[in-house]
């Protein structure tokens, strides 16, 4: 392991970490103007121009609010979940290739951190352990709200992630690795040779998924302001909640990344074009999410699992057995 | 060196986090501590470069874990510590201590008289979702359809006994029937 690649691979971490944490901020921005819009209202307009600088008055707000630990809660637990949110969402992106590869100065950078060649899992498993973060407040709060938010939690997940990992199987059979790069390449040659073509079923499943994964509209059962107050993030305060908030967005920009690299040729032949249509595609899942929010109504519990175990998974598995018998025939 | 500093960081964690499961009382911190074990474990595997593995490793137990908590928030006060019921401290001692003693001599043996070969060497060509996929469906093939057959028993057999009220939603029903069921209940 020689010196120039240590300096790199930490250069890549820092520059990652640095965007997304700035990005969840200004995600905050665009969702508040995006669900003015279309209800009819102007969202932030007081703070800078077009009200653009209300995002540093929010993080000046977090941070400067007063950090409090309830009396009863269950401390190290208490404090420890919203670090592990924060942090497992900014490790799965280790194995996203952001871009296509590039040379600066006669050096050629590979802008992604671990290119381990079972990057898909990887990232499924550390986003599923996002997942912990809620659980673990919504028990450590000593809360009824944070409490009911926490079995979601375990509902949720136990939920969404076998329809996620079926869905993604037949992309996964059809590629024959578990890279993204590889699934990039795999798509090189143009819109016709997409994987959604071929697996319109699988990227639905994988979409809706992502919703749940997130905890994003109609899967937002987890911190659903009115039936629980915030579920787990009742009784956080300050930059502990504001823990939860950055790994909430940066898992959606992430989810972003992964689902046109998996379906929609990702950045494509690796021309500085590609790259710009990997931006644009990326805008338009994040776009998504806050469309959803402000169209659809939010789901129960027991639909959500209604929905998984009952209709999506079946679907999945479906899509699965057809996918192997056109392989193989 | 990386590979050496990995090693002994995860260990110590890993050791820690198992140590703190079976030693506290608060039900809380036992799976907090079960689920993290069970995760720096899997740095194990991506050292020894086995990431198919390290990553099924993350995967599976996080859901597992889940389950765990899921009866620990139904049978506990999980921000309470709950009173055990302590037998003889000695034997109790002991016999773990005897335990973990035989369990690595068991495994250190054949190492030390190095009398371990590979029956099915990894193939440096492939990768290591391949080699893992090669043995599993030749060599292993029956153990792993048993597993399966297995885990469909155990499947069906949970519907049975958790499904019996499935198509009918508490949530939908409305109050005056659930009354009426209930006083039926009483009476009968």
């Amino acid at each position: 392991m020689d010196t120039a690649y240590l300096i790199e691979t930490i250069i890549k971490v820092v520059v990652i970490l640095l965007i997304f944490s700035a990005l969840a901020g200004i995600g905050t921005y665009f969702e508040r103007k995006i669900l003015a819009f279309m209800q009819r209202r102007l969202g932030p307009m007081y703070v800078g121009p077009y009200g653009l600088l209300q995002v540093a008055a929010d993080g000046v707000k977090l941070f400067t609010k007063e950090d409090i630990v309830p009396t009863n809660v269950v401390a190290p637990i208490f404090k420890i979940a919203p670090v592990i949110t924060a942090a497992t969402a900014f490790m799965a992106a280790a194995a996203i290739p952001f871009f296509p590869q590039f040379t600066i100065f006669g050096y050629t950078v590979h802008p992604i951190v671990a290119d381990v060649n079972i990057g898909i899992l990887y990232i499924l498993g550390m986003m599923a352990v996002g997942l912990y973060g809620p659980m673990l407040g919504g028990m450590a709060s000593a809360n009824k709200f944070s409490l009911l938010s926490a079995a979601r939690t375990a509902a949720v997940f136990i939920s969404y992630e076998v329809v996620s990992g079926l869905a993604i199987l037949a992309p996964i059979m059809m590629v024959g690795s578990l890279s993204l790069v590889d699934f990039n390449n795999y798509q090189v040659g143009g819109i016709s040779h997409w994987i959604v073509w071929s697996q319109p079923v699988a990227f639905i499943l994988f979409w809706i998924s992502a919703f749940a994964e997130t905890g994003r509209t109609p899967f937002h059962l987890i911190a659903n302001d009115h039936e629980i107050i915030d579920g787990f993030g009742t009784e956080y305060s300050g930059m502990r909640w504001g823990l939860f908030f950055i790994g909430e967005y940066a898992n959606m920009f992430f989810i972003s990344f992964v689902i046109p690299l998996i379906f929609l040729g990702g950045f494509g032949d690796g021309s500085f074009l590609g790259a710009m249509g990997l931006l644009a595609k990326v805008a338009f899942f994040f776009f998504f999410f806050l469309w959803t929010r402000a169209a659809w109504p939010d789901v129960r519990p027991d639909q959500l699992m209604w929905l998984c175990w009952k209709v999506l998974m079946p679907i999945a598995v479906i899509n699965v057995v057809i996918t192997g018998f056109v392989m193989m025939f | 060196m990386f590979e050496a500093v990995a090693f002994y960081l995860f260990a110590f964690l890993t050791i820690t986090m198992f140590i703190i499961t079976v030693t506290t009382s608060q039900a809380l911190y036992a799976l907090t501590a079960l689920a993290a074990g069970m995760i720096f474990i899997s740095a194990f595997f991506f050292i020894l470069g086995a990431d198919f593995l390290g990553a099924i490793q993350i995967i599976v137990y996080t859901g597992a874990v889940m389950a765990l908590y899921a009866f620990g928030m139904m049978f506990f006060d999980t921000t309470r510590s709950v009173k055990e019921k302590q037998g003889n401290k000695f034997i109790i001692t002991g016999l773990s201590t005897l335990a973990a003693v035989l369990v690595v001599l068991i495994v250190a043996a054949p190492m030390v008289s190095d009398n371990i070969v590979a029956f099915y060497p990894a193939i440096d060509s492939m990768g290591n979702t391949q080699n893992v996929g090669l043995v599993l469906f030749t060599k292993y093939l029956v153990p792993f359809e048993l597993a399966a057959v297995m885990l469909l028993v155990a499947m069906v057999a949970g519907i049975v006994l958790a499904g019996k009220k499935m198509d009918r939603s508490i949530t939908l029903t409305n109050d005056a029937e659930l009354e009426i069921e209930k006083n039926k209940k009483v009476l009968s």
